[in-house]
């Protein structure tokens, strides 16, 4: 049995373990892995998201169960200190000493940190483990709860800085780059790119100030600005430094390895170290006198040196290592490939720059016009991926070069043709090394007829997902040889659309879940994904409540009642336009302190009561009930409020009564369960105090009637609701409003909100104003009568549940006792109660 | 299949630095059971209290047993009510289905999908969850431990 030590669980040190493990004479060796950080190997190129989820599990590589499975010895929170080439062993920080027969290195790099006066100030930070994240997003909270305006600089404007921009941005604070260079991303683009970047960049709201050197970091104890010199200074609360790796080639040095003048470990193309019983992979290895800081040459590295330990093969690694890239995140399109630019007598460029749209695309030629040597897309990223393969696969360029970047004059034609013009070696998925050849047979051979199912097998795209577009293009082109198309499916159990299963319910008079999967179904149990998209439709169709199929329901619908982060419920009454009587927020003020509930005003103008245990709902909803209030639906993907403005009859600028319009459009619509959640509002005048617009459907009181928009929404992508209809009368303003609702609730795909329905409805405003107001399908009357139909079987689910002792009988916690759950704590927050955090 | 217990002692420390002890005693207490190491059926309640296709919870001295009836076939299984993602009692209140014939539960609170047969996380990288033997005996749930 032979030892091999890997130091650094990092990507590149678990794709070696990964790779090791999968190879056939791996059975002789054992693996201990050393990791310095705390946790095990995670995915670092997207450690972005984790400020969005907060969830570090969600971002790593393996389990641990994963590595003793594999009679792994993986040793978190230990570094190793010292190599002992003589005796071939080495130490750790805790003093302990292991053997090897061959040592991988794969320690990475670090952020490198320039030495500017005062970088050790709190408040200054590094972009690399979870760790610095968790840091960050402290130290802006605390910003935060200082003052509304908080600034963060990022020390570089390279690929990693700007995705750091956009994080602190997500944070909540003013973003700016400050980069030394004269342009952003100076590596991979040109000034004209550059500056086309900036612009967007500004547009949306990232400042930028290049050409500046930093002298300064000014602050007492903490950051408060810099200065760049000449009494040019910026005012900052936090910096995050994102100026270029270091590899982190220390162990190298303990052990006399040769490294390069400005650092990592010198390897041969075997990726064996000048000690050959020593390799180094992943960002800490200097290969042709480079340092790759990406992940799928990491990868690359590490399957050499698998296949080197383990059968002494002629592996070896390429001498050209690709090194383009995307940007990732930010919400803009950059890319660049190949050799971005270049003198004129090295190639030819052919450039197109539109600034108005903020698009530039660059693409360089050989002198004979035959060959593609690289490119810069930014503002539109679409083809980079076919460019890409074109300029991997040396494909022979078309012969008007420019319609490549410019589009195909005439009829719809694309300049490349499709993805399956390229070879079956064009290697598509860099992470993994998949080719086209690859993901064609797994779809034709295989019968891995989804993109899931292609990815599960071949792993392509499971890494930076760069790839995707392609990959979904060649398992659709694909599947098309065969005859078959990927199918807008809802899931394994369905291979229908939801319109599609909306009219095989209703045409054939389906009434519940286990019919429907018997009748239509391609066999199982279902699963979570397609029982609530029945449940919607059956909703839909016979306006039945959560309580008839209540195990088919969505968490929330369920309980009739929104889960919370502890497993507790909040409960919201309907407050109908937001008008309530001071006797009922007594009501709610008393029953809320009986059950010592959080209260909060929410943005539809109404009252949110958080902290229930499942056990109380009923016992507060018979309350709620008694004081006359109904179910507010708050958990239901149905109408949830109509937000209105005070109105005429109070506002002296009033042009009509919105608040009784509101209330009388709310208890309209109330119950009726849709695709998604959607909102309305309506202004007594063009002020918009009930910000109508920001609606699925809303109402403005303008002179000589209502003015009717619809497919707005607020939220994570806010879009203004577009005009329907104007200065109609009330009752046409309400008609149209109920086919525009009923026309969304039969044709929407599942979870798609009315924006992105109409934004996806083909011929858009104008197809929609054919149908609701000129009849064009001829299904008006349909609709109406529909609308009519739920209006005419609404029924309060709470107060059902409630008086029906069979449904009741389900708000316990447990089935075989009266006890509470004692796992759920609360902890006090500004004189209420909160979830105790667990972590 | 075996599940290995969660992370033990030495190693506890290297798992999450954050990881409040609480937590992992919490996980401690479930532990996959296979039928043939079942000592004790306990009586948890009668059929009728559990809804068709869907779930409810049960407690067995300070465990909480989440138990899940596949009407169309009438089979039963049981897990940890607990989710290994936020560590709150939730798994009950899940919808249940299968992923290619593996029956499974999801989540009530992220969608976390687990099978019940073998307890793994099917749609991430979460500890494996631990299931329980189940028995309908005279009408009676029966979920099946060692002690
Ligand atoms: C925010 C961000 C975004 C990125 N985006 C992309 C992208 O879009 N595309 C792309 O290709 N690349 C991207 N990268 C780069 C990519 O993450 C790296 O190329 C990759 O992680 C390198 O892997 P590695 O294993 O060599 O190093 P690392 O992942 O850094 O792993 C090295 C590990 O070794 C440990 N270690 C070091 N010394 C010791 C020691 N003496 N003893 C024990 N352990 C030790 C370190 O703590 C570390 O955990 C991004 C990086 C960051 C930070
Ligand atoms: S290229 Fe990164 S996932 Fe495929």
């Amino acid at each position: 049995m032979k030892t091999v030590i890997v130091v650094g669980n990092g990507m590149v040190g678990y794709k070696f373990c990964e790779k090791f493990m999968a190879h056939e004479n791996s059975s002789n060796f054992k693996l201990i892995v050393f990791g310095e950080e705390p946790r095990a190997a995670y995915d670092r190129v997207h450690l972005s998201e984790f400020f969005s989820n907060r969830d570090a599990q969600a971002l790593q590589l393996a389990p641990l169960e994963w590595y003793s499975a594999h009679n792994i010895d993986l040793i978190i929170n230990e570094r190793v200190t010292d190599i002992h080439r003589d005796h071939k062993t080495i130490s750790t920080a805790s003093d302990k000493e292991y053997s090897y027969d061959y040592l991988v290195l794969a320690t990475g790099s670090a952020p490198f940190v320039p030495p500017i006066n005062g970088v050790e100030k709190k408040g200054v930070f590094v972009y690399r483990t979870i760790e610095d994240l968790e840091g960050m997003l402290a130290y802006a909270e605390k910003i935060k709860s200082r003052k509304d305006n908080g600034k963060a600089a990022i020390l570089g404007g390279g690929l990693l800085g700007l995705e750091a921009g956009k994080a602190v941005m997500d944070m909540g604070l003013e973003p700016h780059v400050v980069e030394y260079a004269p342009k952003l991303m100076p590596r991979q683009l040109d000034s004209r790119s550059s500056n086309v970047l900036q612009l967007t960049l500004e547009s949306i709201g990232i400042q930028i100030h290049t050409g500046k050197a930093t002298n300064k970091i000014l602050g007492n104890g903490a950051i408060t600005g810099m200065d760049f010199g000449e009494d040019d200074t910026l005012e900052v609360d936090m910096l995050v430094v994102s100026a270029g790796i270091r590899p982190r080639d220390e162990l190298a040095k303990t052990c006399d390895l040769k490294t390069g003048v400005r650092g990592g470990i010198v390897v041969n193309d075997r990726m064996q170290t000048s000690d050959p019983c020593i390799f180094a992979i992943g960002e800490v290895a200097l290969y042709n006198q480079m340092i790759y800081g990406l992940v799928a040459p990491g990868y690359e590295m590490a399957e050499v040196a698998v296949n080197q330990i383990l059968d002494n093969r002629e592996a070896a690694m390429k001498k050209e290592i690709d090194m383009s890239t995307k940007l990732k995140l930010i919400g803009v399109d950059v890319a660049s490939f190949g050799v971005p630019y270049m003198p004129a007598d090295k190639g030819l460029s052919i450039i197109y720059e539109n600034k108005t749209k903020g698009i530039y695309k660059r693409i360089n030629v050989s002198h004979d016009g035959k060959t593609l040597l690289g490119g810069i897309m930014v503002g539109d990223a679409a083809d980079y991926s076919i460019l890409h393969q074109m300029y991997l696969n040396n494909i022979p360029l078309p012969d008007n070069a420019e319609e490549l970047i410019v589009g195909a004059r005439g009829e719809g034609g694309s300049a490349f043709g499709s993805a399956m013009d390229l070879p079956d070696t064009a290697v598509i998925c860099s992470c993994e090394a998949v080719t086209k050849g690859q993901i064609c047979c797994s779809v034709l051979d295989d019968g891995n007829e989804s993109v899931k199912a292609v990815a599960k097998a071949t792993k392509a795209g499971t890494g930076c997902g760069g790839c995707k577009p392609m990959l979904n293009d060649l398992v659709a082109e694909s599947l098309k040889t065969i005859g078959k198309t990927v199918k807008n499916s809802i899931c394994e159990h369905f291979n229908f659309s939801r319109q599609e299963l909306y009219d095989i319910v209703k045409a054939r008079g389906i009434k519940d879940y286990n019919e429907l999967l018997d009748s239509a179904g391609s066999g199982g149990y279902g699963c979570e994904v397609c029982k609530p998209v029945a449940a919607s439709i059956f909703a839909s169709i016979y306006n039945e409540t959560a309580n008839r199929q209540e195990t088919i329901q969505d968490s929330n619908d369920r309980y009739l009642a929104n889960i919370q982060r502890n497993g507790t419920y909040s409960v919201v009454p309907r407050v109908a336009g937001g008008e309530i009587t001071p006797k009922q927020l007594m009501a709610l003020g008393r029953i809320a302190q009986k059950f010592d509930l959080y209260t909060k005003i929410t943005g539809g103008q109404r009252i949110d009561m958080f902290g229930a245990k499942l056990h109380e709902l009923p016992l507060i909803w018979e309350e709620l009930l008694a004081e006359g209030f109904e179910t507010g639906q708050a958990y239901g993907k149905s109408l949830r409020t109509v937000k209105s403005c005070v109105g005429s009859t109070w506002c002296r600028y009033g042009m009509d009564e919105s608040v009784s319009l509101a209330i009388e459009i709310e208890h309209r619509y109330k119950g009726i369960r849709s695709p998604h959640k959607f909102k309305g509002g309506v202004s007594g005048c063009i002020r918009e105090c009930a910000e109508a617009r920001c609606k699925d459907f809303g109402l403005i009181a303008v002179e000589g009637g209502w003015n009717v928009y619809v497919g707005g929404n607020g939220g994570a992508n806010p879009k203004h609701a577009e005009l329907l209809a104007e200065k109609v009368d009330k009752k046409t303003a309400i008609t149209y409003i109920d086919r525009f609702v009923m026309f969304y609730i039969k044709t929407a795909q599942p979870l798609q909100r009315t924006a992105a329905w109409l934004d996806k409805l083909e011929g858009g405003i104008t197809y929609l104003k054919n149908v609701v107001i000129n009849d064009s399908l001829g299904i008006a009357d349909e609709l109406d009568a529909e609308m009519q139909a739920y209006i005419d079987t609404y029924q309060c689910e709470w107060k059902e549940a409630v008086e029906n002792p069979e449904i009741r009988s389900r708000y316990t916690h447990f089935v075989n006792s009266d006890a509470e759950d004692d796992n759920i704590e609360f902890v006090s927050l500004r004189e209420q109660k909160m979830p105790k955090e667990w972590a | 299949m075996g599940l290995t217990p969660l992370i033990q002692g030495e190693q506890c420390k290297h798992n999450d630095i954050k990881t409040p002890i609480m937590k992992a005693t919490l996980l401690h207490q479930y532990h996959t059971i296979a039928p043939e190491e079942v000592t004790l059926w306990f009586k948890a309640a009668p059929v009728s209290k559990f809804p068709k296709n869907g779930g409810a919870c049960i407690k067995y001295k300070d465990q909480q047993i989440a138990v899940f009836n596949f009407a169309k076939e009438n089979i039963w299984y049981a897990c940890q009510n607990l989710c290994p993602h936020k560590m709150e009692m939730v798994l009950s209140r899940g919808m249940i289905g299968d992923e290619n014939l593996e029956p499974k539960v999801a989540c009530p609170l992220h969608k976390n999908t687990f099978s019940l047969k073998t307890g793994a996380h099917l749609n991430g990288n979460l500890n494996a969850i631990a299931t329980y033997p189940v028995r309908i005996i005279e009408g009676f749930v029966h979920i099946g431990f060692t002690e």
